[in-house]
């Protein structure tokens, strides 16, 4: 094959609508960063070729994910398939190689260091080797996911790296895992369960926000209606009385004792503050556990972290009105009022400087992205493919919701980036070998084989 | 395969959507109709510098400013680069110690973070400031700043003039509208405080956009927002510092007040509360303490007599009631009545008098004859056409208010007391229905129940000098750049008396002449100008301990000059000085004098003014109130002492204390003296300091030479 052949090869069957939509969120990203960095005065064009600022470091990052996506584009497809599981045990083998010789950054022992000043995060990249994983997984021949069996595999898959990055004390990126379960939602789980995840999710924030024994007796409240109006059901159904007194008592001993349990044992002190004040409470951190023994340790008391970040964040983007104060106008951004504003924060650069308009906009570009991911998914004849499909489009929506209502005060703040935007070369480097693979299988899917 | 479970596909799409949408009207919910997170970003980001504008300077009516800004200097320090100083220098040089030096940077930092500067030093001395200037290599991280000031270079007219401070929480919600903030100074009392308006000019505010750690990082918006500071407009007073400055000198060591004014214009020429203070003693550094210091002075220094006491105007009362007898027709010029030592007119021998004889009008102005005026006023009140005394007593009143008496004034200083014409109704309640003349029979000599204050005074003084009629006394004559709030049209009406032909005048006047030339105010006459006086000399009495006893009389004068060119009508009031003869009347004349010829002429008259303003006439009761401040300061002084010499034994080189306290003890002069005044004595000093110094100022100054 001559070289222009291979060339139109390579660029035959790929996707433009999501390349080009990958670029424009990380042209941005850039800016943002940049929005955050900017100081009046100083010459652009120098510090941004310099290397020395955040934004122009990650535009090196750029360039280096553009060199990875050109070896993605040009790896045969069926590679990803071969070394699914293989990739996926690699990257386990990392995961649990944090223990030994991970390094604490900011609290969690979840970082490897390559040395050089940079840091890998194997639950980051795991997220890649999970998906082809369970991808593998749900597209074998002999899998039939309507079996329990096979559900409860999956489920292993998907959640084996969060219980490992939980015991790293990382648990925001363990919570990304979650998000696999929407693609085994799509891939035939069943929606009871996700009912009753969503059920137990509700129960756990009733907990927090209302009185115990007003909760306990509500709860008794609804189990003792529900057996005075299933009277007729009940008699033909026996186990239907006793079905609800389980749910009843499993409800109740969830609401007494497991969360506070997990509150005050499980959690640490910041992590249940930030939970709590996200429902407008505070906790009392002197029943934490961990922070008491920090104390019995004689260590410096954790310092009660209070909801600092996200009222920054609220008045950045609250500030932004309709149309927000213009490119490089915020004064909040330049204030550095925000923490952490180029990485986890960067959306209140966005909100501040262009407003709901420019928001939504962005939010746009966003859904647009995913629809498109999930309009392809369906196109895919193998189901490789499809299942890889639906595990990027549910770790980006994963991200971007969790990170957007984080800055906008719907969801406790827990460290996950915002996609494409962020500031962070892992980050980066993730989202794009994610993305590039699709669009390397997406290319791929006239073929039938696999 | 694939189709299967495609259905989901729609439902995911539908929740993701969903998702966004929540998002999405979150994002509403926080950037449309949430105003307060604009306000907060606004708070946070946008740092208002408000720029003080220069406030107005007072002249005199000579032009000779008596109320001016000077620059002072605060050092301010930002904690975080005060790094390497050299603290025992800066220590010594601002008289603290190293621990006060830690604690005032820890505090510092505590309340207003380590990256602010801040004042840690407010409003340096120039002792202080020249030593630092020199020396500020040594201390990085602080820096001189400065800021406008008040200075009275005349260090005179301390009560007229007031003083500003920084407002308080009642303040702020007294003007809640008028822009304040916390921090803000603001006239206290005097003309600062009345003219605050015209004085303090406009702010202006300047918006800078600062970060996180309240650094600053620029203008807002290059300043499209920023508005200019308006100067304060300055203020053109009738007040003669010249005169003023002899007054309040003549009334060392006395209590008591003096007011001219300008009969022609209603402006006073000079406003004299005694005793006072240098009102730069009220500036700078250490107000505070001397604030403390003022307050607590039994004497009460920050009273302003002339329009916050007062007082029964004794027999100058009787130039009124003269007035309203003649105008009545109850006597005529030649009407002649007997004096045997009492009046009888009521049966009880009351009032008493000290001159018998047998007066005409003229002579019993001049004899200040008490039966004399008793037999006026009874027969004012008791004539017929009135039919009972209430009515009477109304129609009196009515004279007596044409004359500004019984009311405020409207004098241009705050707390201006109205003083009092008892009316009909108050009689009633303590007499019955069917009082008479002889139940308010003490009035007609000014005893009584009738209060004026010193102003008051001198306006009867100056409406007589006019034959008739008065304008407001005021101390401002205009203000520059107009009088954009009408402060001063009340000034410009010309009040009348009620229909008093200008015959009635001319008698009093002569009335008055007389006392100078063969009456109780011989002590009054000027040198080649006609003056009309009246002297008053006041029983009082005030509680000592509890029990009300007789104190020595005031002394009272009024007068103005010359009689057919009047250009100074003028009060004074010694309180507990005897006869008004002795003190009041010379200060008078003395005032006259140097009012109207502009200087005192000749060394007896110049010894005179060096005696009167020795004599010393401060109340006994206040010097016995003094005395025991003075010995409870004695007493901590001599424990004091003893620590000190304890401590000396141990160590010498404690130097910064002792320094200290020989300031407090020895009356250093003040702190920020101003260019003219420092020499001049201060203008009251403790009675007892001679006791004080006597053996330990030699102590001290043996200290100080050593340090």
């Amino acid at each position: 094959m001559t070289n222009s052949k291979n060339n139109k090869k390579i660029s035959q069957g790929i996707d433009w609508v999501i390349v080009w939509t990958y670029a424009v969120l990380v042209a941005i990203g850039i800016l943002c960063i940049f929005m955050v960095e900017f100081k009046p005065g100083i010459n652009i064009f120098q510090s941004f070729i310099a290397g020395k600022t955040n934004y122009s470091k990650q535009l090196i990052f750029t360039s280096i994910c553009v060199v990875v996506a050109m070896f993605i584009l040009l790896a045969d497809s069926k590679l990803f398939t071969a070394f699914a599981n293989m990739m996926y045990a690699f990257g386990m083998l990392l995961m649990l190689a944090t223990f030994v010789i991970g390094k604490n950054i900011n609290g969690s022992k979840s970082w490897i260091p390559l040395g050089g000043g940079f840091n890998l995060q194997p639950a980051e990249i795991c997220k890649i080797f999970t998906s082809l994983a369970l991808a593998k997984f749900l597209s074998r021949q002999e899998t039939d996911f309507s079996k329990l069996r096979s559900q409860i595999i999956g489920g292993c898959i998907a959640l084996s790296p969060a219980i490992l990055s939980v015991l790293q004390n990382e648990t925001g990126l363990a919570l990304v895992y979650f998000s696999f379960f929407i693609v085994m939602y799509r891939e035939g789980l069943p929606p009871a369960l996700l009912i009753i995840g969503f059920s137990f999710a509700a129960l756990v924030i009733a907990t927090l926000i209302v009185d115990p024994n007003i909760l306990a007796l509500a709860l008794t409240v609804i189990a003792g209606a529900t057996i005075y109006f299933t009277k007729r059901a009940r008699k033909r159904n026996r186990n239907l009385l006793v079905t609800i007194i389980a749910i009843w008592a499993i409800c109740v001993s969830v609401q007494r004792f497991a969360v506070p349990y997990i509150f005050n044992n499980v959690f640490q002190c910041y992590q249940s503050t930030r939970i709590f004040s996200m429902v407008g409470k505070d906790y009392d951190c002197s029943q934490n556990k961990s922070a008491l023994r920090r104390v019995a340790d004689k260590e410096k008391a954790a310092k009660k972290p209070d909801d600092y970040n996200v009222r920054q964040s609220k008045i950045a983007i609250g500030s932004g009105g309709l149309i927000g104060k213009g490119f490089l106008k915020g004064t909040q951004t330049r204030g550095k009022y925000v923490p952490e504003q180029h990485t986890d924060f960067i959306f209140t650069s966005i909100g501040e400087a262009f407003g709901l308009v420019g928001s939504a906009l962005f939010l746009g570009v966003y859904f647009f992205l995913l629809l498109r991911i999930i309009n392809l998914a369906e196109k895919q004849r193998s189901t490789f493919s499809r299942v890889y499909a639906y595990c990027v489009a549910s770790i980006l929506f994963f991200h971007i919701v969790v990170n957007v209502c984080m800055t906008i005060g719907l969801f406790p703040i827990i460290g996950i980036t915002l996609p494409l935007i962020s500031y962070g070369g892992s980050s980066l480097l993730s989202f794009t070998i994610l993305l590039f693979i699709l669009v390397r299988l997406d290319a791929d899917r006239q073929m039938v084989l696999r | 395969m694939s189709v299967f479970n495609q259905s989901r596909s729609g439902i995911i799409q539908i929740a993701f959507g969903f998702v966004f949408l929540v998002i999405i009207g979150q994002l509403v919910n926080l950037q449309v109709f949430s105003a307060k997170y604009k306000l907060a970003a606004e708070n946070n980001a946008i740092y208002r510098k408000i720029i003080y504008p220069d406030r107005g300077i007072i002249y005199d009516r000579n032009n000779k400013s008596i109320l001016e800004n000077t620059i002072m200097y605060d050092l301010v320090v930002t904690p975080v680069e005060a790094k390497g100083v050299d603290t025992l220098t800066l220590c010594k040089l601002l008289n603290i110690d190293s621990i006060e030096y830690k604690r005032r940077i820890k505090e510092i930092g505590f309340r207003n973070g380590i990256v602010r500067p801040s004042v840690f030093e407010p409003l340096l001395s120039p002792e202080m400031y020249a030593g630092l200037n020199e020396n500020m290599f040594k201390f990085p991280g602080f820096i001189l700043s400065e800021r406008s000031a008040r200075s009275y270079p005349f260090s005179t007219a301390a009560n007229v003039l007031g003083y500003i401070a920084e407002v308080d929480t009642s303040f702020l919600r007294k003007h809640k509208d008028e822009g304040y903030e916390n921090g803000d100074y603001a006239g206290m009392t005097g003309l600062e405080r009345y003219y605050e308006k015209v004085l303090m000019g406009k702010r202006g505010v300047k918006r800078f956009i600062r970060d996180n750690k309240s650094r600053i990082q620029g203008p807002f918006e290059n300043g499209r927002y920023d508005t200019v500071a308006v100067a304060g407009k300055n203020l053109h007073l009738s007040l003669d510092v010249n005169l003023q400055k002899l007054g309040e000198k003549l009334m060392t060591n006395k209590v008591g007040s003096i007011v001219a004014i300008d009969p022609k214009t209603g402006g006073i020429l000079c406003m004299v509360s005694a005793p006072t203070y240098d009102p730069n003693y009220l500036t700078g550094n250490q107000r505070r303490r001397h604030y403390g210091e003022l307050a607590l002075d039994p004497r009460l220094p920050l009273i302003n007599r002339t329009v916050s006491s007062k007082y029964s105007p004794g027999s100058t009362f009787k130039t009124i009631v003269g007035v309203v007898g003649l105008t009545e027709g109850v006597i005529t010029a030649n009407t002649r009545i007997g004096c045997s030592g009492a009046f009888y007119g009521c049966g009880n021998g009351k009032p008493k008098c000290l001159d018998p004889g047998y007066f005409n009008f003229k002579e019993g102005i001049a004899h200040s004859c008490n039966t004399f005026f008793a037999t006026v006023f009874k027969r004012t009140l008791d004539q017929q056409k009135f039919g009972n005394a209430d009515s009477a007593l109304i129609k009196f009143n009515e004279y007596a208010y044409s004359f500004g008496l019984g009311k405020r004034l409207g004098v241009d200083v705050p707390s201006e007391k109205n003083g009092n014409l008892p009316i009909s109704s108050y009689y009633r309640k303590i007499f019955g229905r069917n009082w008479n003349s002889c139940n308010i029979i003490s009035n007609s000599i000014g005893q009584g129940e009738v209060q004026t204050t010193i102003v008051q005074l001198a306006n009867v003084m100056a409406t007589i000098a006019n034959k008739g009629y008065y304008y407001t006394p005021h101390l401002v004559d205009s203000i520059e750049g107009g009088d954009v709030y009408g402060l001063l049209d009340t000034f410009k009406i010309k009040h009348t008396t009620k229909d008093i032909p200008d015959s009635i005048f001319e008698e009093v006047q002569n009335g008055m002449q007389a006392v100078m030339e063969f009456g109780t105010g011989a002590e009054a006459k000027v040198p080649g100008i006609v003056v009309c006086g009246k002297t008053g000399t006041v029983q009082n009495s005030a509680k000592v301990d509890g029990v009300m006893t007789k104190q020595k009389d005031h002394a009272f004068f009024g007068a103005f000059a010359p009689r057919n060119n009047p250009k100074i009508a003028i009060a004074i009031i010694c309180e507990n000085a005897g006869f008004g003869s002795q003190s009041s009347a010379p200060i008078a004349s003395l005032m006259i004098e140097q009012y109207i010829k502009d200087s005192i002429e000749g060394p007896v008259r110049n010894a005179k003014v060096e005696e009167l303003a020795k004599k010393n006439l401060i109340p006994p009761m206040m010097r016995i109130a003094m005395a025991r401040m003075d010995s409870i300061k004695q007493a901590k002084l001599n424990l004091f002492i003893q620590q000190q010499k304890e401590k000396e034994e141990e160590d010498t080189t404690e130097e910064e204390i002792s320094i200290d306290t020989t300031d407090r003890i020895t009356e250093k002069p003040m702190i920020s003296k101003p260019k003219e005044g420092n020499n001049k004595k201060k203008s009251f000093t403790f009675n007892s300091a001679a006791i004080l110094a006597d053996d330990k100022q030699y102590y001290f100054t043996k200290k100080v030479a050593k340090a």
